[in-house]
């Protein structure tokens, strides 16, 4: 089967751009990976566009150029980038075109995200008391994990810290100042035991990859980054998953871990062979369970791990080098291409100084979403 | 002044000893809740309606403390206002895990495995002027015997 290249990624930066709209960061981020690829627009085959606020995604082409291109718009909640990324993937797997690109925007308003519950195959009432809200059903999984495997809200501050420190490295990053663990654990309590500075923010921003077949990557770079596997898998009956008014008592695995076992076994590649991660940090919480459920770790180990460094940059895990969703805030449409963008970055060696040392040659992505959707990319030098 | 349910067919009502209800698939006997027109197992359409537990006890737990998004809910106050509350997914044993307000905490935090109760308490009032009740869970009142 053909295999897939990424040969150019592109950003615009992550916060708050009240004189540009969420088409024109797409355009820009686009362009960008273009000019990182060496390629133009008008030799771009097919494109996938992600976003939540925007409607129409390939409108971006009245920036870019009124090429006639198949250009399919997608969403998936937080998991929009993961589906854009696959299915590009596939494109080119099945042969069916050489050169295209993935790209991500999104303008939010600030505070939490909310809908119509109906929408959702909700009954309205769960809307009415106000369940319908994503962060405090991460404040509970996170409650029962520590409950369950000995984590401390010690750990959860770390998260948050370290995540703010690489923000502080990353010139793309919506918020680059560092905070202490104190701060974090001392700031406004917002779902127990979640507190403000241990959560991401909507926000704004984009991103975009040019993918292109393994066998042509040389026209393009010298340096070109393989995908090995980019899998989305949505909820099994049993995952205790976001906006569920009931939940068997039967467990079952969440779709993150589906996703990772299947990319894994895609890739021919083990959680030990990763150098360095991203992982989708809705808040602090998230980091520490996604750890176990990308098989990073044993459940528990967790707190020993971060209390010893590991996900530091230099750090045997380093996790979400380039500040996660913690520092970078997440415009839902572009958050899982910053990942790739951060991950390509980092296997080219080219990270600054937020680079993960001794030359990195395997890398992943895990992002995960309302109603219950996760994708996991696998990438190699 | 009227009391109405915040939904019909969510728990029986008005009742002593009110009970959600949930349903249960004819086809494969998974049980729901809400009342749902489709089994999540197995798809099946055709379900039988029955109340389920009023005891159980507590799997997990938060508080809540920024008013939510308005709409969709539709609580008391405003955001300058807004009262705390704890919510959480309760355990009824041998059934499944309903999310719920928690209620009658008072100065405790809520612990992981404590007892609760079904109960049926005020949560707004609509337009007409009438009482809106939802269900909650509060700290169990049953005395538990111990050999």
């Amino acid at each position: 089967m053909t295999e897939v290249a990424i040969v150019g990624v592109g950003l615009h930066p992550f916060g708050r751009f009240p004189d540009r709209s969420a088409i024109e960061m797409g355009a820009m981020a686009a362009r960008s990976a273009l000019a990182d690829a060496g390629a133009t627009w008008q030799q771009v085959q097919f494109a996938f566009g992600g976003s939540y606020e925007v409607d129409n995604p390939d409108a971006v082409v009245n920036l870019l150029g009124l090429t006639g291109i198949p250009f399919t718009d997608v969403y998936n909640g937080c998991a929009t980038a993961a589906s854009a990324l696959s299915l590009a993937a596939q494109t080119i797997r099945l042969g069916e075109h050489d050169l295209g690109i993935a790209i991500g925007m999104d303008k939010h308003l600030p505070g939490a995200f909310t809908s119509d519950p109906v929408q959702y195959s909700l009954p309205s009432w769960y809307g009415d008391l106000g369940l319908f809200l994503t962060p405090k059903f991460f404040a509970m999984k996170i409650q029962r994990y520590m409950h369950d495997h000995g984590i401390t809200p010690a750990s959860l501050a770390r998260v948050a810290a370290k995540n703010y420190r690489n923000g502080a490295l990353n010139p793309n990053a919506f918020r680059r100042k560092p905070l202490s663990e104190e701060a974090i654990l001392g700031s406004r309590m917002v779902n127990d035991p979640l507190t403000q500075y241990m959560f991401c923010s909507p926000d704004e921003g984009a991103a975009a990859v040019v993918l292109c077949r393994a066998d042509q990557a040389h026209r393009y770079t010298d340096t070109p980054v393989f995908l090995r596997a980019a899998e989305v898998r949505t909820r099994r009956l049993g995952a205790f998953e976001v906006h569920s008014p009931s939940t068997p008592l039967e467990p079952a695995d969440a779709p993150t871990v589906d996703a990772s076992r299947a990319a894994y076994e895609r890739a021919g590649i083990g959680p030990e062979d990763v150098d360095v991660i991203q992982l989708q940090d809705t808040d602090a919480g998230a980091e520490v369970i996604h750890l176990a459920e990308n098989g990073f770790c044993a459940d528990g180990d967790q707190e020993k791990l971060l209390a010893e460094g590991a996900t530091e940059i230099g750090g045997a895990l380093p996790v979400n080098t380039d500040g996660g969703l913690i520092a970078n805030g997440e415009p839902i449409g572009a958050s899982g291409l910053r990942q790739v963008h951060e991950i390509v970055l980092q296997l080219r060696g080219t990270a600054g100084d937020r680079q993960v040392p001794n030359r990195p040659r395997v890398g992943y992505t895990q992002l995960y979403g309302a109603p219950g959707t996760a994708g996991v990319s696998i990438l190699t030098t | 002044m009227t009391v109405v349910p915040i939904a019909d067919g969510l728990f029986t009502w008005p009742a002593d000893e009110p009970s959600l209800l949930g349903s249960s698939c004819d086809a494969c006997s998974h049980l729901s809740f809400p009342v749902r027109p489709g089994c999540p197992r197995c798809g099946s359409t055709a379900a039988t309606v029955r109340p389920l537990g009023r005891h159980g006890t507590l799997w997990t737990w938060t508080s809540q403390e920024f008013r939510p998004p308005s709409p969709p809910y539709t609580g008391p106050g405003d955001d300058r206002n807004f009262e705390p509350y704890y919510v959480g997914y309760v355990e009824l044993p041998g059934e499944l895990r309903v999310e719920a307000h928690l209620t009658d905490f008072g100065d405790d935090r809520p612990v992981i495995g404590q007892p609760v109760e079904l109960v049926v308490v005020p949560f707004a009032e609509n337009a007409d002027g009438d009482t809106v009740v939802t269900y909650a869970f509060a700290p169990s009142k049953e005395v538990v015997a111990h050999d």
